[in-house]
């Protein structure tokens, strides 16, 4: 039997590997392919080499200074967002009034598409600050809390959801354990809880952290890299390059890569760090 | 052996099961994007036809236009639908939302039902797209131009973009409003026809400014919209002026670096322009285009800059209280030497091309397709009623113009002696170049740069983007 299924596993998945060939192998490797090349449609690409890789670390580009905002920026909102998911998280695990109520209030921000969030959250701040007669985009001290800001209202709610599954499955003999050893709740929360939510805590990071670093339609919505480029992530430097410019699509693909690179290595780091810390039930 | 055989049967049973899963989902894709469009094409195309046409349409080809103008988008279909049923030629017209267009173009002309008929914005377009531009100097659509002048020339002498359009911007005023001012004690001018240079102006709209209680308005100009993709206007159209009399001076009509000489005419303008608005300079960056036009269609303000298309938006614009006959254009002067005698700005950026990689029946559908729009008594009734077209054709007589009130005053300023100033902002480098320009405005109104930070770049990015482009 073992014999068969090793001598038909190809011809069983076949099926599968095809539509994984057609979705995801064929375009990633045209992909990498077209960085290497000067083209404006597909079809007609010419060979150049790593031409495209030394542009695209220009400083004309902008993409070292996209860099530095989408690392700033993701930062402060891996911080912000966990710290207040968890937090919440944490108050609505509690026995109180409602707290079903205030989970779906919560959860409902991440049920909005980035874009009508964008505009949603440009009008808004823009109202506050019309009062002192100036926008979002006069500054990119603006843009960038703006854009916290919104990520935070999308974000918190999800990791929330996961927090408090995580938080109902700490055994609560264990918690009881430590209150009859004298523990107090602050002691409680480090020593017993954390430990034991840490498989949740490298999901809420890991998505957290691939959503801030790949950030697009909000970034577009909300300020469009106004002013002077300056709130400018690298998913938008990548398609400003892509389509803004004829005959620069090449840069554009190298770049691409470049941030596929980034994103696989920050992921695997992040990972590999947090389950270190993970303990088995 | 047996078994082996039904498991290979399975198997491609399964394989091509899901190919076929494949093949249809592909072929449903295009027809989803035609419902959006026009549904109306579709419908009326099977029975309306004789059967002569019936065999054109399926050795003819067909037609795919990809339209700039979401605001003619709804003409656009009705036009497709109109023709298909006329002749049973097929005509799908898709629109690119505003300011997508390059990257619609891109993404469709790849694909394998691409457009036959798109456009180009100009030299600079042409650029960009000259692989898959037709050469249309042996076309009627050509050979009907009545400035074969206005047509894109290939370097072979070749004409590869036709325009189908001739359009006008200026500053367009309210009469109403400026009667009212004229009215006032102590008016600096008493007529329009007084105001003919920048001093002259700037030295009524500060008055007016000062006295814009009286006039019942916020502000004399409508706010200089500069939100990020909403600012070409002033990056594109007003930028146009300064590089127009720069070019005039050396004689040219394209240079590969500018020195901006006439910047602190730009200057002169903008900030008028932004100074005497009926918003503060801070809160431009979160105006658009849309905004400026609803503050003047509703009478909040007196002026806006903007060209002929506009009539369409201000006509739209609900409660607004702008009656046809006062609206009116006025050339945009800047401070330049003799610009009494300056007109409207006064070109095209809108060109057809043919799609030469297209297959021949195709091309040749859309060919004939065109030449229906300009030579046919429907097809004219379209550009010039619908579409509001001013067509460059010599198919067109003189009682074939667009009646919109912004258009008969351009055809007063064509026909009154001024010296039109030419369109040359479709030698601009490229689109990167005028959204930092647009963005060193904002930045400008924001007080983060100074005026000389703004020109250095202008200078700067024009450079590096001509040089670019040119590679």
């Amino acid at each position: 039997m073992e014999k068969t299924l090793k001598k038909y596993f190809l011809i069983f998945t076949l099926p599968t590997v095809i539509a994984f060939a057609f979705a995801f192998i064929i375009p990633f490797v045209q992909g990498v392919y077209l960085s290497f090349c000067k083209f404006t449609t597909v079809s007609n690409a010419k060979w150049v080499g790593f031409d495209n890789y030394k542009t695209a670390f220009s400083s004309g580009q902008g993409f070292t200074s996209a860099l530095g905002f989408t690392v700033a920026f993701t930062v402060i909102s891996v911080l912000t967002i966990n710290l207040f998911a968890f937090a919440i998280a944490l108050l609505l695990t509690r026995k109180i009034k409602g707290t079903n109520i205030f989970r779906t209030v919560f959860f409902m921000p991440n049920l909005i598409g980035g874009i009508v969030l964008g505009y949603t959250w440009q009008q808004m701040i823009n109202a506050i600050l019309y009062k002192y007669e100036t926008t979002i985009v006069s500054s990119a001290t603006y843009g960038f809390w703006g854009l916290v800001l919104l990520m935070n209202w999308q974000m918190i709610g999800y990791m929330m959801i996961i927090y408090i599954a995580g938080l109902q499955n700490v055994p609560g003999d264990l918690v009881e354990a430590a209150k009859i050893d004298g523990a107090t709740p602050w002691q409680t929360l480090i020593k017993v809880k954390i430990p034991m939510v840490m498989s949740s805590i490298t999901i809420c990071m890991f998505l957290t952290l691939s959503n801030s670093f790949k950030l697009f339609d909000q970034n577009k919505a909300l300020t469009n890299g106004a002013p002077m480029k300056k709130t400018q992530m690298l998913a938008l430097n990548i398609y400003e390059t892509f389509y803004g410019k004829t005959g620069y699509e090449g840069v554009g693909q190298a770049k691409a890569v470049i941030f596929f690179v980034i994103v696989a290595l920050i992921a695997l780091v992040q990972l590999s760090f947090t389950r270190s810390k993970e303990v088995e039930h | 052996m047996k078994k082996k055989l039904i498991s290979a049967l399975l198997c491609v049973a399964m394989v091509s099961s899901m190919l076929v899963g494949c093949g249809s989902t592909a072929a449903e894709v295009p027809a989803a994007k035609e419902e959006t469009t026009a549904p109306a094409e579709e419908t009326t195309e099977p029975e309306a036809e004789a059967p002569a046409e019936e065999t054109a349409a399926a050795e003819g080809g067909s037609v795919y236009y990809l339209n700039f103008k979401p605001e003619v988008d709804e003409q656009w279909q009705e036009i497709a639908a109109a023709y298909t049923s006329e002749t049973g030629v097929d005509v799908k017209v898709v629109t690119a939302a505003s300011g997508t267009y390059e990257e619609v173009l891109k993404s469709e002309i790849a694909g394998q039902d691409a457009p036959t008929l798109f456009q180009i914005n100009g030299p600079v377009g042409y650029n960009s797209w000259k692989d898959y531009c037709l050469d249309l100097s042996g076309s009627e659509l050509y050979n009907a131009l009545s400035d074969k002048g206005l047509a894109i020339t290939g370097e072979d002498g070749g004409a590869y973009g036709v325009p189908y359009t001739v359009e006008s911007y200026g500053i367009i005023y309210n009469d109403a409003i400026m009667q009212a001012y004229f009215a006032l004690d102590g008016a600096k001018a008493a007529s329009v026809d007084e105001i003919n240079s920048f001093d002259k102006l700037k030295e009524v709209v500060e008055d007016m400014t000062a006295k814009k209680a009286d006039l019942g308005i916020e502000g004399v100009f409508a706010s200089t919209s500069l939100l990020p993709g909403e600012d070409w206007r002033w990056q594109t159209h007003l930028a146009n002026v300064p590089v127009y009399y720069e070019y005039k001076d050396n004689k040219v009509s394209d240079m590969a670096a500018i020195e901006f000489t006439y910047s602190d005419n730009y200057k002169n303008i903008f900030d008028l322009y932004i100074n005497n608005s009926t918003v503060a300079p801070g809160l431009l960056g979160s105006k658009a285009v849309t905004d400026s036009m609803a503050e003047f269609a509703l009478g909040q303000c007196a002026m806006v800059q903007n060209g002929n298309w506009a009539w369409g938006q201000i006509s739209t614009v609900e409660g607004n209280t702008v009656k046809e006959e006062n609206v009116k254009f006025m050339p945009i002067y800047t401070g330049v030497s003799g610009e009494e005698n300056q007109g409207l700005c006064t070109g095209t950026e809108n060109f057809w091309c043919v799609n030469s990689q297209a297959n021949e029946a195709d091309q040749k559908a859309t060919l004939d397709f065109v030449n229906w729009m300009i030579s046919s008594d429907t097809g004219k009734d379209y550009m010039v009623n619908s579409l509001g077209n001013s067509a460059p054709f010599t198919t067109f007589g003189d009682d074939e113009k667009p009646t919109d009130p912004l258009a008969k005053e351009m055809y007063r300023y064509m026909e009154n002696g001024k010296n039109s100033v030419t369109w040359n902002f479709t030698t601009f480098p490229s689109q990167a170049f005028k959204d930092d320009f647009g963005a060193a405005l904002l930045e400008y109104c924001n007080k983060n740069m100074t005026w000389d930070e703004v020109k250095d770049l202008v200078v700067t990015r024009w450079a590096e983007e001509k040089a670019a482009t040119a590679q």
